[in-house]
């Protein structure tokens, strides 16, 4: 039973403890994580900055300080080593809200959806560079939910809780990982940099049964359609590396592999 | 065909958006009456580069700063401090300003030769309601000036006669713009029911003079150029007496 939901467990935890240290910083005064998404200072020595909220203050037409920047970009080579996405999967908080929705949606048994396409997270991640460049302040940094979920947790709640609410009604009863998989430009964004994976789910259709449980489980279904036709590792950024179509396949069709291997 | 009504209905979807959300900006980062951390750049510079990490808030010992909330009224997730709640106790090592990553609060802005100096530091002007402030009734109240960190040079006491008794003496609050740092210890010392003494934003209490006008008696830096000599009119020529007596 554990080990059907090993990555699954792993990924909440490892999402629960970051904001749990986030929280703790803030109220409490520990160091091994202050401040939040979008800039942090580890262990009191390491600073560290989202890139896509740095990209957008460069779109204003501003420089960030060098801590800023220098942690901007230690976090997008993070990134673009591990797979950009591993932050929507195992870092955004936002990734517990959407997975409320997602068990409340086969809680109520909720097939309706509509299905936009996928790709509109990439032109609403250049609408929010072109609103920057309009408005001169960071456009996604001030509407984001992220933000507005931890602020929440931490500080005053306002009406913060409206912009998280309305992106949980939006999955359950509108759009199947509506925010996540459709609309957010920070997912694009690391979706967009996040090719470079070390480590990929790899498929092997010799050992495939055709049971569809991968592609049903998945929530970028789009990055395994190599399914049913060849061996192959996902190779799309879209990919979160959540790793429940390898906890679902009963057939061992599904593994996590290295790129060099 | 599909492809184009496709593309045509994401175009229009994106404008759509596109047009709200500027619209929505543009009302949200609206110059509010704000109180920003030591250090803070000019609103403008400072909304476009906070990053609303709120480790500035963390970082306050006293818990001065606040990370505002949305809907508030205030640009959501960026700091900023009530002085009649709690004003800015001018920490000497502005734990906050040195905490913040993005250059939204300034490390230059309070320091010489770089060593930290709060006193440099300005939040804000406070402002002191004269129709109000019981100083200026001819009561005794001196209660912003003492507790102004920068006594006798933010804040003065101006001493001057009481006409209407004809016999006492005002003692009455100053503030210098040159000096006040915007800390809010004044504001949270008044004693009337709503504070008479109160910090605005700089932008929103200070004047700007004409460049036309420079205080001689100061060094401005600025060299005054003398003016250009009057044109010499040229001299009416033979005699006054003659051209006034010309055509008679």
């Amino acid at each position: 039973m554990i080990k059907n939901y090993r990555f699954t467990i792993l990924r909440r935890l490892t999402q629960i403890t970051i904001l749990w240290l986030f929280v703790m910083g803030s109220v409490y005064g520990l160091t091994v994580l202050r401040g939040n998404y979008s800039a942090n200072r580890v262990l009191g020595v390491l600073t560290l900055a989202d890139p896509f909220a740095v990209l957008q203050i460069l779109a204003t037409g501003k420089v960030v300080a060098t801590a800023a920047l220098s942690g901007a970009i230690i976090v997008l080579l993070f990134y673009a080593a591990l797979g950009g996405r591993v932050f929507c999967g195992w870092v955004c908080p936002m990734s517990l809200i959407t997975g409320i929705g997602n068990l409340l949606r086969k809680a109520f048994k909720i097939t309706f959806t509509y299905n936009p396409a996928n790709d509109i997270r990439y032109l609403i991640l250049i609408l929010t560079l072109f609103v920057s460049v309009i408005t001169q302040v960071a456009a996604f940094e001030w509407i984001s939910p992220i933000g507005a979920l931890h602020r929440g947790l931490i500080y005053e709640v306002g009406y913060g809780w409206m912009i998280v609410a309305s992106v949980l009604v939006f999955d359950v009863f509108l759009v199947n990982h509506g925010f996540c998989g459709h609309l957010c430009p920070l997912g694009g964004f690391y979706s967009l940099i996040g090719r470079g994976n070390l480590v990929k789910p790899y498929y092997e259709h010799d050992k495939c049964t055709m049971c569809m449980k991968c592609l049903k489980v998945c929530p970028e279904r789009q990055v395994l359609g190599m399914v049913g036709h060849n061996s192959a590792s996902v190779k799309s950024g879209e990919c979160i590396q959540c790793g429940q179509c390898v906890e679902v396949c009963a057939d061992n069709a599904i593994t996590f592999k290295s790129r060099f291997s | 065909m599909t492809d184009r009504r496709q593309f045509l209905g994401q175009a229009g979807l994106m404008v759509t958006l596109g047009l709200l959300w500027t619209n929505y900006m543009i009302g949200a980062r609206a110059e509010a009456m704000i109180l920003r951390p030591p250090g803070g750049l000019p609103e403008r510079s400072f909304q476009q580069l906070c990053l609303k990490c709120g480790q500035c808030v963390e970082a306050c010992p006293f818990d001065t700063l606040r990370l505002a909330a949305i809907g508030d009224g205030r640009p959501a997730g960026t700091p900023y401090f009530v002085p009649r709640e709690m004003p800015c106790k001018m920490c000497k090592d502005i734990p906050c300003t040195v905490a913040c990553p993005s250059g939204a609060l300034s490390v230059e802005a309070v320091s010489t030769n770089g060593k930290l100096d709060i006193n440099l530091a300005k939040m804000g002007l406070a402002v002191v309601d004269r129709n109000t402030c019981v100083a200026y009734w001819g009561l005794q109240c001196d209660a912003c000036y003492r507790v102004c960190p920068l006594i006798d040079k933010a804040i003065t006491l101006d001493l001057f006669r009481n006409e209407r008794t004809g016999k006492h003496a005002f003692i009455a609050p100053i503030v210098d713009s040159g000096h006040c740092t915007g800390c809010g210890l004044c504001e949270r010392a008044c004693i009337n029911d709503k504070a008479s003494i109160f910090v605005l934003p700089r932008q929103a209490a200070l004047g700007k003079p004409s460049d036309k006008y420079l205080k001689g008696w100061e060094d401005t830096g600025i060299d005054p150029k003398p003016l250009p000599a009057p044109a010499k009119n040229k001299k009416a020529a033979g005699n006054a007496l003659d051209y006034l007596n010309k055509g008679f």
